[in-house]
């Protein structure tokens, strides 16, 4: 294949620019060709196929065998208390992260932006949880979270007695969250030290001579200009927390527990798809409900945080 | 916007260009101090869990059980390496690594490839079809993965992938990021040297060879950092298509290791400490791009 396009390019000597032109179109696809095949199957197909899935009943150990059952799966999904559950811990666990970590990485983006001592290993720190496996961040916090673990020793210095956090069924998904935002908040902040770094000086010096107030300036010009950034933020909080997996399911040794506090939706997709007998059909229908969700909170907020600067 | 531009430029100059601009003296000192007490308590947040893992790490079973009854310690009363020698035999951590390694290295190169291939042609070749290609691969990016899971599942049990690691590699080889990424990357750089190289009648492939390639590295770096620390860290496609524990990834074998040794801290931790000194490492080396790569693909795009 590439000796054939060596052959023609060497004819592309004394070719003319137009000829070479028309040459491109065949380059074009030699070069994106065996790209767009693997993505086809293993990106494309799996979106469409998941969807189509979720009108069949399956099962789980012969998948030839399905039956169209129409919109079956999805009243499946929707009725049953445990997907009822997993959506409801799932919103409460978005909610918090999303805002929390989006505050706080403006925060730390603000504070750290300023002519201070240590930007790059303040940056460093931050970022550091992020990289890490999940898996892992997950383990180290159970131990964090350990009845004689770290935060309650913290917590006793202040008199405090703390909880056996992961295993109270009121306190293991905060218990999650704070992890999460332990993790992902750094991240974040690189987004937003990017945007303030674009911002022109002038703006500020300009409002200075206009005798604005460090926080005047901050809500009036910060803020606004950051809009773009903050909207981005946003979108892949809410697509990575409503997606939360990995901590719960280590956290809670598989079980989702205590008393399904930590059942999340991914983790109900995963345990009907590959946990229960014949329910692949309900978790592909799951799965289409989460996309839905999932898309329908991201156009919802894209219209709060509409602004001049089109993202 | 409430901020006047029409400011004369002799004024501005005395300003000094902070986020929070100029203001009264004890408003900066107030600011300075509320931002450093901030930062570094923030950083105490991040720091503390892993060097207290770090140090539980190298404790004995016996100081670690005894939890706060005889006060709390950072530093191991007595230092032992029994935890990092007991990972190898207990478990087989060894080998585990060694596929974490192959599923991280194979697939980077194969997504080297397959980025850099499409994201030359999707940012400089002209073909019919070119832009409608892009943007379709790019809205792929909205969808959230969790869809994919199940039809992967079932694609991998026809092609015979279940519980092998080529599995754990193929269908991660082509992904939008990737393509994004050196797409962009490729849009930056000038095009000067490469028509000059194609005047001068180097084909496509040689000019994406010799010229265009060499060019990308930085892109190339970041591409290589994500990707590894994207499969060395990934949980799920581990979790739902391996079964054999002599096909565990780090995180699978990480998990199940932790159901098993439930309360064995000591060894939990050198454990976690294992797994992160690769990411740890690459991370120490090449931070620059880490950071341009996320500062790259999330804004200007």
């Amino acid at each position: 294949m590439a000796s054939t396009v060596d052959q023609v390019n060497v004819g592309a000597k004394q070719m003319t620019l137009s000829q070479q032109k028309s040459l491109d179109k065949w380059a074009g696809w030699l070069f994106v060709g065996p790209a767009l095949l693997f993505f086809g199957v293993f990106t494309v197909f799996p979106i469409l196929y998941g969807t189509f899935l979720s009108f069949f009943k399956i099962s789980s150990f012969n998948i030839d065998e399905r039956t169209f059952v129409g919109l079956d799966n999805f009243g499946k999904a929707i009725n049953d208390q445990d997907f009822q559950t997993a959506l409801f811990n799932t919103a409460r666990f978005s909610f918090f992260v999303v805002t929390i970590q989006t505050a706080l990485s403006l925060l730390l983006a603000v504070a750290v932006n300023q002519k201070i001592k240590g930007r790059t290993f303040f940056r460093t720190a931050f970022f550091f949880p992020s990289i890490s496996s999940s898996v892992v961040i997950s383990i180290i916090f159970l131990w964090v979270f350990n009845k004689f673990g770290l935060l309650n020793y913290a917590l006793s210095a202040f008199g405090i007695n703390g909880p056996t956090w992961v295993d109270d069924p009121n306190t293991a998904l905060p218990a999650i969250m704070g992890l999460n935002i332990w993790t992902t908040s750094g991240t974040m902040m690189i987004l937003y030290l990017a945007a303030l770094q674009d911002i022109p000086a002038h703006l500020y010096e300009a409002a200075a001579v206009d005798g604005a107030t460090p926080f005047q300036r901050f809500f009036k010009i910060t803020l606004p200009l950051l809009a773009p950034t903050t909207f981005f933020v946003v979108t892949l909080g809410l697509i990575g927390t409503f997606q939360v997996f990995d901590q719960a399911f280590v956290i809670s040794n598989g079980s989702g527990g205590p008393e399904k506090s930590t059942l999340t939706a991914v983790f109900y997709i995963y345990q009907q798809a590959f946990k229960e007998t014949n329910r692949m059909g309900v978790a592909a229908a799951a799965s289409v409900i989460l996309f839905v969700i999932i898309l329908g909170v991201t156009l919802l907020q894209r219209r709060l945080f509409k602004s001049e600067q089109e993202y | 916007m409430a901020v006047s531009t029409n400011v004369p430029t002799g004024k501005t100059q005395s300003a000094t260009p902070t986020v929070l601009g100029e203001s009264s003296p004890w408003a900066k000192i107030l600011i300075k101090v509320v931002s450093y007490a901030l930062l570094i308590g923030f950083a105490l947040i991040e720091f503390l869990p892993f060097l207290w893992s770090l140090t539980t790490s190298f404790k004995t079973e016996n100081e670690i059980n005894a939890g706060f009854s005889k006060g709390f310690n950072w530093i191991p009363r007595e230092f032992t390496l029994v935890n990092y020698t007991d990972i190898f035999t207990k478990v087989e951590f060894g080998k585990w690594y060694f596929n974490s390694a192959l599923v991280g290295v194979i697939t980077t190169l194969l997504t080297l490839f397959f980025a850099s291939t499409s994201g030359y042609a999707f940012a400089r070749i002209p073909f019919p079809g070119r832009n409608l290609i892009f943007w379709f691969i790019l809205a792929t990016m909205m969808i959230p993965g969790v869809i994919t899971y199940v039809p992967i599942y079932i694609l991998l049990k026809n092609l015979g992938l279940i519980d092998s690691i080529p599995g754990l590699i193929i269908p991660f080889m082509v992904t939008a990021f990737g393509i994004f990424l050196m797409r962009q990357f490729f849009l930056a750089i000038p095009t000067e040297l490469e028509e000059a190289a194609r005047v001068d009648g180097a084909g496509r492939i040689r000019t994406f060879v010799q010229i265009v390639l060499p060019l990308a590295r930085p892109a190339l770096a970041a591409l290589t950092i994500f990707t590894f620390m994207g499969r060395w860290n990934d949980f799920l496609m581990p979790l739902i298509i391996i079964s054999s524990p002599d096909k565990y990834t780090l995180p699978l074998g990480m998990s199940t290791f932790r159901s098993l040794y439930k309360t064995d801290w000591g060894l939990l931790m050198g454990g976690s400490i294992l797994v992160m000194i690769p990411i740890v490492i690459m991370f120490v080396s090449f931070q620059r791009f880490f950071i341009e790569g996320i500062s790259y693909t999330g804004l200007k795009g």
